[in-house]
Parts: C-alpha cells; structure tokens; sequence
C-alpha cells in the first residue's frame, strides 16, 4: 500500500511527511513527525488530550487522518510559546498549578487558547461548556477553570 | 492488511464518479468524528475514503429569501457561527452544536450525522422538525428528499449506490416561528443522546399554534415524526392539558431498547418530559 | 483556607511554588510512557481473550510468526512457571503466580480482556495483522460476574485450588471465596441491647476504574548479554523492577528500570501488565519493543477497584452515642484473589470511638479484570455505607449530622476498632470547620438538598531512599526514587530547602532510575511526603552537618562551633563573630579541597504515618422528573498535617473529592450477559466533565504528625473517601429517598423517586 506524501504547514513551519492512508494526525504527529506533546488517551475523540488546532479550529488530531492535513495550517502544543516566552496561559497554568499528573494539559492549553480567541471574556460556564470535552482524572477542573478565567481577565488587561 | 486509499476529490461530479467506481466500498468522509471511530474500532473496511471537504457545493451556507441552503460538509462550528441561522433556527444550530466536544464541533457536519443513521443522532430530530429537504447527487443526476425520508434504519440510509447528501435546505421562517432540541444525557455534556425531542412550531397572533412539527430521537430505531404531538400542539396555546396530550403522545409513539444508555422504561418517560419542554422553548423563541 | 494547630514560620513549607517540572509539561517536552522511541523500535501488541471464562484448548501462533514484519510472538510458553507466593505491593498483597497468569493467561482465561499472546512487529498495522493470524481455541465455560452470585453454591468456579481462608475448619471443596476477614472489638450483641434505635441497610456499588487519562506504556529494550532496561509509566519502578525480574527469571541487578513522567495512576499503576510482555517480545526479537494499551484494553484488563455488596447495622442511644457498629462486606477481587477487603473492613468505623464493632468480609473472585489499587482501596466502599446510615440516624434522632458524628468521633488516645491507639488527629477539626463553614448554613431552594459524610484513610509510610549532592556552585541536585504523580518533586525540593535554608530555586529534584539510588517503595499509600521527605530531609541534614565540617576546617575549630543556619555555616560559641559565615556556594567551591565531594545518600524506613480524615458537605439539586442530579457547592475540609505544597495539597482534595463524584453519580463498569465489557471507553464509562461541577472548595486544616519533622501527614487518598456517603445524604436531604445503590445515576433516582421509596 502506497504512501500518502503530505505537504502541510505545523506550527508556522512548513513540513511534508509520508504516510498510511488510515494513520492519524495524531499518529503522524507522534511516530513520523515526533511531535509528541499531543497525546492518545482514547484514540476516539473523547478526552481531547490529542487537542490541536487546524486552520484555527479546535479538533481532536486522532479524528482526523493524517491525509487531511495536506494545505491546512496545524498549532500544536510545541507551537504555544514563543521562542522561549510561555504563552500567557502556560505561564498560568505553572502559576496556578493548574496540573498534577500533566497529561491533559497540552489539550487543555490548545483548548483554553482556541477558547480565549474566540471569546475574550468567558463566564465560568462557558468555560467549563467549552472544555468539556478536555478530560482531567487529576485535578478535578478547579485550578484549571480558575488559571483560565484569571488569565483572561489578565489578556483583556493587557490589552485594553 | 487494509488496501486502503483516500481520494480529496475538488468537484461534486469527481466524488460521484469515485462513489460509483467503488461500488459500495467506499465511504464519505466529511467531519471524520464517526467514521475514523468506527475505521478504528475495526467495524468497517472501506477500500476507498473521500474526503469531499473540498467541494464547493458542500462547504456553504447561502441564505435565498429567508431560506437557507447548507453545505452536507458544514461544520457545526461554522454553522454557529452564522447569525442567520442561529437566528432563524436555534433548534437545528443547537442540536448540531450538542453534539460531542468543542472539539468535535470543529468538525461534525449535518450530511455525516445524518447518513451516519446513528438512532441517536442528536441533528436529526431537529432537521426533521424544521421538515428540511436534502439535495442528493448520483450517477443519475440530482433529485431531492425530505430529512425524515433518509434514516430507514440503525446504520442505514435510503440513498442509493454511488449517491451523497450535497446540501440542506431550511425552508424560510413565517413570523412567530421557534424551534428548540433538548436531549437527554446522564452528565451535562460528551454523552450520546438518551433520549433527543426537536420541536418546531408557529404561533398566530393570539398565540395559537398554527403549524407544528415534533420529532424524537433515541427512541426508536429511526428518528420518529409525532403526528399525533403536532396534533396536540395545532391550536392550542401550549396550554397544560396540551402538554399533557403532546407527553402522552411522545411516550406511545416510543420504541426503545433497553441498551447500556437507557432502559425502555426511562427512555419513554423521558421522551415525554423533553418533548414538553422543547415544545416550551420553542414557543419562548416563537413570542420572542 | 487553612487552619493550623501550630504557627511556624516557616520559609517554603506551605508556600507554592512554580514545580521544577512545570515547564515541560506546559510545553509538551515531557516525556511520558509513550513517548519514548528508540532506534529500531518495534511495535508490541496484545490478543485478548473476547470471552469472559473459557479454557484454552490450543494456541497455533505460526501463521503470526510467518508474517513478515514480525520478529517475536509469545504466549503462556515464554513465561516462567511461578509458585504461589504473597509479597507486600503498597497497601494491597501480590501472588506471583497470579500477576503471571494474569499478565498472559496460563490454560485459561478468567475475563473479557484477558492477555492470551503478544506479537512485536515493525510497524502498528503489521501488529495487528498478525493479532489477527493467532488461532486460539477456546473451550467457553460459565461465567459470573456479580458478587452474590459468585457467592451461590452452583457458582462456576474460578479457581480449583481456591478453597476459602480464614474459615475452621478449611473447606474441603473449592469455592470462589479467596478468604474471610474478621474485626471485632467489644461485643456487639450486648451493644445493640443498650441501643434506642438500630438502623440496619443494605448497599450496592459497581466496580468503578481509577480512570488516569494516561494508558500503560512501557519500552524495552533486552541485550544479548542478559542485560535489560526499561522505560514505563509507573507508580512505582523498583517494584516493576522486582515484578519483571522475578517473571522474567532474571537478577535484579541485570534489569533497569526507569519511570517516564507518569499520567495518572491513582493506584492503578502499582503493579505490571504490559511491562514483562514487552521485555519478553524484547528478549525474543532482539530489537527494542514498545508496548502501549488501547484505551478499550486499559478498562477491559487493568484493574479496577472491586464492586461490592454491603450490610451495615448501627445502634445509638438517644443522645445519639453508637453504642454498636456491625457490617458485611463482600468486595469482588476480580479474576485473581485480592480485593481491598482487609482496608475496607478496617476503615469501615474507623472514624469513630465505638466500644462494640464487628465487621466482616469476604474476598470473592469474579470473571472481570484483577482488581487493582485505587486511592484509599476499599474505604470508599465501606464508609459511603455506614456514613449513609448515620445520616439516617441523625435524621431520625432529628440530630445535625455533623453534631453525630462530634458525639462518637475518634480523637487523640481512642482504641480504633482496626487495633491502634490513634496519636493526635484531626477529625474533630474537620467536624468543626465544616459545621462553621458558610456552606453549612447558606440557604436550599426547591429540589435542593445538602448532604455531609466522612472519610478515614491510614495513610503509610515505608521504604524509601534520596540522595544529595552539592554541585560546583552551591546548587543542589537531589534525587529520589518516587515517581511524581502530582508535584511531589516540588515537595521534596521545598523540604530540601527548608532543613538546608537555602533558595528552593536552587534545588533541582529529580526522579532517579533504579540503578541509580536506593530501594524506594512505590508512590501510593499516600506515603511519600511523609516518607521520602523524611529521607529527603535526613540527607539534607547530613549535608549540613557535612558543610559544618567544611566550614570547620577552614577556620581550624571544632565542627560544634559551628552551625548551620539560614543557608550559612556560622561560627559560634567560642568562636563565634571570628569569621564571615560561609555560604553553601562558598563552600562548595572549594570541597575537593576541603575534603572532596559533598554528597550523600539515605535510606530508612519511615514508621509514624499519620492518618488522615476529611469532612465533606455537598449541595445538590435533582430534577424530579429525570432523575438527574446537580452538584451545586461542595466543600471538602481535610485534616493534612503541615501542608508542604499548599497548591497541590488542595489539588489532591480537589481530583479525589471529583473522583468520588463520579463514583458516586456516573460511574460503572457495563458487562452483558456474555461476560463482555460493554462500556470500554471514555464514551460510555462517564467520569465527569468540567461541565459537571462547581469549584470545589477547600479547607486545610493542619494537626500536625509528631512523627515528621515538619508534621507531614499523608493527604492523597483521604478526599475520595466521604463524596459518596456526601452525595447520597445531599440526595436524600433533596427529595426524601435514601439510595442504597452506586452509582445514582438518573435512571435510578427517577425509578425512585417514581416508586417513592
């Protein structure tokens, strides 16, 4: 069975790998590209700690093959900090100790960012809606949701 | 090992080429959040995949007087987004939008829930209810049907060999119009639906209802139309005994299995409590 | 919000820093059991068995082994035989001969998800391929997963070598009870004579996952020469290590382990599945070998905790003093012999000064996966029951729950019914900063109910090692052998700098592998503040007195002139103001000089664990015509000794206050009626979601452990102890219907509500 050769853009980084028709992006991600700061922990789109953004949209990497990556733009969690300044929220997240255990929190982060571009100023509730479908065993959700909210409200302050 | 292939057709007549070339073994991929489940899970073995993302009639949204054509590859994130249909019909927008994650949403499209066929379908009942009508391209050409006429089973779609869903159409809204889907699920969100109930309706100036449709998901093997609920809802001001006649009506047209969402038992009483309150939410809309 | 028994000042302890691993878990750089790829790495999987009992007749791996692209294929053949033997494995006990049949099924499989072979290939699709060319078959038998109904006489048994222990005489045919398991204090006969009321339930709960979003992961990697490493998501390495060597019939020595940043483990990662399976195709094929599982084989074959059938009777006299406490527990172990039942029944009453107790249980083998730890093993399941009945006899006695349970709460000097005197505890503290909560008394509205419990866990202390080593310039690298499963190298960073007085910046902790420092027990039991700090700060104490060496011959006086104070080695006594202090930079410069390298190493046994206790109080609101419950508020007060990592002591409360949530309202494993595990994922087995809860607000309150040096007691496992009791009694405040059975999902409360029972 033949390789699919993809040309795609990761993390402003223009990149081309080979791969299975039935491989994932999240298995292209982690095996070919070694991109392995999104994680598998249900293969089926229902934790998000394989959260990545495609063309600006939030989505689950393991839903998506590996095929359909060819012209889009991809940000994963490699691509939050710039150079070496952690993005707002992952200074936050360490700050508020938003993570225990760290496996979710690359989707969470991907997740809370795609989040606070969309909407600025979201209520406790909409922050809980949005990241419902990012699972936490560890935490609970409290510090997470607080780090968000705070950092929010810290963005909106910068900016303003 | 799987001979697998997958094809990013640019152009409608291109997809229905590959369709009918791989007679019945290929399958449509749009959003992916049902099909890569179920490639994964080692319950389908498609030889082909078509990605039809990338066809034009597939990926808009068009308002034509008052009404709105839908591409079948639409996201529901971008269908939210769209302030004439979240306007026009909060209904549809919100059960497309209940379904799965934010992440999911980035997604999930209305053509793939629907030939997804899933009893539970959370867009179904709500398309259903707005009585929408589906442009379908084949090999012979295009044709139209109604949303209600295209679930026949578990899985399974009356479309034809080397057939797709290319769009929805939303007819234009009289005034005085709501819609609402609520769905049942044991947490607040990630869960399939237990029980769905699409309400649509129009209310006269006296606040009579003059038109209704209500449709249920979950509860049986396709999604179920209730003539008798729109019975209960035309000409009535939504009144208690009108929504004691519609619950009924919901419960007795139920035909659940026990399965590990819910039991029979649940199941129907539930149907009856959402179809209510739908039908609430609908006439909020409809006086707003 | 936290209250202390005592106020020190200290400089790190209680505060929260920044962990020293943080930044690579924001940023996607740590690397977890998965994530490791070595050059020439195969892929590793798993067949497992699709029937819940059967007896394998035949295993034909050739067409497997015949296609290219696979280098090893195993099964039952390549395991060494094990004779039974028990051997300690954090709070629960470990037969070898068991965890081998249960890491590749040995003639028989006992449940749906049981390892039967393993294949290791070049690429993931070949894996599976060749999963697919494995013949077994299978001879199906009956099977039994309920635990009353493995109780029944016509049972089909698991085990033919199972005959029940604890019983006189033995039995003489074998059933599928591994043993029974008594406490008894006083006599609880004359006790229920002497009570008013007696409140006698009976309580059901299913098996529930501990749910860590991380699956096993673990990479092999065997030489030639006998030699073997291993890199795996642990709880704890040197036991994996033990586990390996011992069903692999290597030396200990020959094998070492390294534990990954971990994703959750909660106890669940205590012991091995995936680990010998890819040593063994590592052994075979002679090339590195990664094995990772599913998420649909991480809940249909790792262990669970047990579901359980439980019987509680309670007498009070008027004035509300429980006069006798009796119970029966029957926990499900699993496939293999081993349930939580020891803690369980141990627990059950621990929170409470009772003359007359009388528990029991029984430790029943069923056809699911082998149970394995989860946070607090056994008490969760226990205490939900008897905090369910005292709330019912505080509603009847029209007593405040919490004022029931200030009448018979266990304090410092009260004989637990389990055997130990307790030393000073915080369990009336807790009672007290609930009921003076805001949340005791804020107002209810319709639907709403507000329910309370408590919870005990032992908490231990154990075997650990650490050792420090004083770099060039005066930073320190210090290295233990506790795998950090929620931000213990901060921890110990912060106690490292406290004993030394220095910048905890200036402390870098790592996790080290297993051939580079001492035996250390497995993170669990929520031992390691308390034990593997102790270490921690016994090393750091034996640099200080080293650095007062140092400092002593460089000015020529007596090591007691000198002390170590606020970072500094100062003159004193006699001598003192007769030189500038010297700093741990200082002196580090100049150690090969002054005597060599300053390091050190400890190893101890820490005894003296503190136990610990919480109250929880939680609003709920139901809808009456669903079934579904809210939570509204939820507040969870903890007795933690000295907080070290103020933060993460409220995130432990916090993830098991969550975990008890969803044990409570959603939570449960789905067989049908063929044995099969129908809800193997996170779709289906419904842990909650952000959208699920409310903040989830807590009190420290902080008796301190005299047997710590800075008071540590265990917090972990406590806070996942009262939330069922607490939900059940919210419930029963909200609608008037006591819910005996786990979880209360809204199919089972509208049933009730409906049946007004």
């Amino acid at each position: 069975m033949a390789k699919i050769h993809v040309t795609t853009t990761i993390n402003g980084e223009p990149t081309e790998f080979l791969c299975e028709p039935q491989q994932t992006m999240l298995d292209v991600l982690r095996d070919e590209l070694r991109l392995t700061g999104s994680k598998e922990g249900c293969g089926t789109g229902d934790c998000g700690a394989c959260s990545v953004t495609v063309d600006g949209r939030l989505v689950c990497s393991c839903l998506m093959l590996g095929a359909e990556a060819e012209g889009v733009e991809v940000e994963t969690i490699e691509g939050m900090a710039d150079g070496d300044t952690l993005h707002p929220l992952q200074q936050k997240f360490l700050e508020r100790a938003a993570l225990q255990c760290g496996i979710c929190t690359p989707g969470f982060l991907i997740a809370a960012k795609s989040l606070l571009e969309k909407n600025p100023d979201p209520s406790e509730t909409e922050v809980r809606y949005w990241l419902a479908g990012n699972l936490c065993r560890c935490t609970g959700y409290d510090k997470i949701i607080r780090a968000v909210l705070e950092c929010a409200a810290d963005m909106r302050g910068a900016s303003a | 090992m799987s001979a697998l292939t997958y094809k990013s057709p640019g152009s409608l007549d291109e997809a229905v080429n590959m369709l009918v070339a791989a007679s019945g073994d290929a399958k449509l991929l749009a959003g992916g959040t049902d099909l890569l489940v179920q490639l994964r899970m080692g319950m389908i073995h498609p030889k082909m995949i078509i990605d039809i993302k990338k066809i034009p009639e597939l990926t808009g949204i068009k308002e034509e007087n008052g009404s709105y054509r839908i591409g079948a590859s639409v996201s529901g994130a971008v269908l939210g987004e769209h302030a004439g249909m979240v306007g026009a019909w909060p209904g549809v927008v919100e059960a497309l939008e209940l379904i799965g994650s934010s992440q999911i949403q980035g997604r999930a499209t209305m053509g793939g829930n629907l030939c997804n066929a899933s009893p539970a379908a959370d867009a179904v009942p709500a398309m259903i209810a707005a009585d929408a009508v589906c442009t379908i391209a084949g090999p012979n050409g295009q044709r139209e049907a109604r949303v209600e006429d295209i679930v026949t089973g578990p899985g399974k779609t009356s479309l034809a060999d080397g057939e797709m869903v290319v769009d929805f159409v939303f007819p234009a809204r009289p005034a005085c119009s709501g819609d609402a889907y609520l769905r049942f699920i044991p947490r607040t969100e990630m869960d399939i639906a237990v029980v769905g109930a699409g309400v649509s309706l129009t209310l006269d100036n006296a606040g009579v209802c003059t038109a209704a449709r209500v449709a249920l998901g979950a509860v049986a093997a396709t999604q179920l139309v209730l003539e008798d609920g729109a019975a209960a809802l035309i000409g009535s001001t939504l009144d208690g005994a009108a929504m004691e006649k519609l619950d009924a009506a919901a419960r007795a047209a139920c035909r659940p299995i026990n399965d590990k969402r819910g039991t029979i038992e649940y199941r129907t009483k539930v149907a009856g409590v959402l179809t209510r309150r739908a039908a609430k939410i609908a006439q909020q809309r409809a006086e707003g | 919000m936290t209250m202390t028994s005592e106020t020190k000042d200290y400089k790190w302890v209680g505060t929260s820093p920044v962990r020293p691993d943080g930044n690579d878990k924001v940023t996607g750089r740590a690397m977890f059991g998965a994530d490791l790829m070595l050059p020439g790495m195969l892929v590793g999987k798993v067949l497992r068995s699709p029937h819940a009992h059967a007896t394998i007749k035949s295993i034909d791996i050739s067409k497997a082994e015949a296609l290219p692209g696979v280098k090893a294929v195993i099964t039952s053949d390549d395991v060494e035989d094990m004779e039974s033997a028990w051997v300690a494995a954090g709070e629960l006990q470990l037969n070898y001969r068991d965890l081998s049949y249960n890491v590749m099924a040995n003639g028989k499989v006992l449940y749906d998800g049981h390892a039967v072979a393993a294949v290791a290939a070049t690429s993931s699709a070949i894996a599976n391929a060749a999963l697919d060319l494995i013949d077994v078959d299978y001879e199906v038998l009956p099977h039994v997963i309920d635990v009353e109904e493995a109780l029944e006489p016509d049972a089909p048994i698991l085990h033919d070598d199972m005959f029940t222990e604890g019983v006189t005489p033995t039995p003489d045919k074998p059933s599928n009870v591994f043993k029974e398991f008594d406490i008894a204090l006083g006599d609880v006969e004359a006790g229920f004579a002497k009570a008013h009321l007696i409140i006698e339930r009976k309580f059901k709960s299913a098996p529930v996952h501990q749910g860590y979003l991380e699956p096993h992961a673990a990479v092999a990697s065997f030489g030639e020469d006998g030699q073997a490493e291993l890199w795996c998501c642990t709880q704890g390495h040197f036991s994996v290590r033990a586990y390996c060597a011992k069903l692999l019939g290597m030396d200990i020595a020959d094998l070492r382990v390294t534990a990954s940043e971990i994703g959750g483990g909660f106890g669940g990662k205590t012991t091995v599945y995936l680990e010998p399976v890819a040593l063994m195709l590592s052994r075979k094929a002679g090339k590195p070998v990664r094995a990772v599982m599913t998420r649909e084989d991480v809940f249909r074959a790792s262990g669970p905790t047990s579901g359980a059938t439980s019987w509680v009777k309670v007498g009070v006299t008027n004035d509300g003093k429980i006069v006798a406490g009796e119970a029966i527990f029957k926990y499900q172990a699993g496939a293999f012999a081993g349930s939580p039942i020891g803690p369980g029944c141990m627990c059950a009453y621990a929170p409470y000064d009772i003359e007359n107790v009388k528990v029991k249980g029984y430790d029943v083998v069923t056809n699911r996966p082998k149970v394995a730890a989860y946070r607090a093993p056994g008490a969760p399941i226990s205490e939900h029951a008897v905090e369910s009945v005292l709330d019912e006899i505080a509603k009847k006695l029209g007593m405040d729950p919490i004022e029931l349970r200030e009448k018979n709460a266990a304090r410092e000097g009260t004989h637990a019914a389990y055997g130990p005197k307790f030393g000073p505890i915080g369990f009336a503290d807790t009672l007290a900063a609930a009921k003076a909560h805001p949340h005791y008394s804020a107002p209810l509205g319709p639907n709403q109910g507000r329910g309370v419990a408590s919870g005990f866990w032992f908490n231990i202390g154990g075997s650990s090692s650490a050792t420090v080593n004083v770099n060039e310039d005066g930073t320190l690298a210090l290295a233990t052998g506790s795998p950090d499963i929620g931000g213990s190298r901060a921890s110990m960073a912060i106690m490292a700098a406290e004993t030394l007085g220095i910048d905890v910046t200036d402390v870098r902790p790592i996790v080290a592998d297993t051939a580079s420092l001492g035996y250390t027990f497995l993170t669990g039991g929520s031992r390691v503040t308390f034990a593997t700090g102790m270490a921690v700060i016994e090393a750091s104490k034996k640099i200080a007195l080293e650095l007062r060496e140092r400092a002593a011959k460089t000015w020529d006086i007596s090591v007691d002139a000198v002390v170590w104070e606020d970072g500094k080695a100062t003159p004193a006594g006699a001598n003192a103001g007769e030189f500038e202090p010297l700093s741990l930079a200082d002196l580090a410069a100049k150690m090969n000089q002054t005597g060599g390298p300053i390091s050190t190493a400890v190893s101890l046994n820490a005894e003296g664990a503190g136990p610990g206790f919480g109250t929880h109080i939680c609003d709920v609101e139901v809808d009456r015509e669903t079934g579904a419950v809210k939570i509204l508020r939820y507040t969870a007060v903890q007795d933690c000794g000295q907080a070290i990592h103020k933060a993460y002591v409220e995130g432990q409360i916090q993830g098991g206050a969550v975990q008890g949530i969803g044990w409570a309202l959603n939570e449960e494993y789905i067989y049908n009626d063929k044995g099969r595990l129908e809800n193997a994922g996170f779709l289906d087995y419904r842990i909650p979601v952000a959208s699920d809860l409310p903040m989830i607000d807590t009190v420290i309150v902080e008796v301190a452990n005299p047997n710590h040096p800075y008071g540590v007691r265990g917090v972990g496992e406590v806070p996942i102890v009262p939330p069922m009791g607490t939900v059940a009694n919210a419930i029963d405040s909200a609608i008037g219907i006591r819910m005996t059975e786990l979880p209360m999902s809204p199919p089972k409360v509208l049933a009730a509500l409906d049946n007004g029972s």
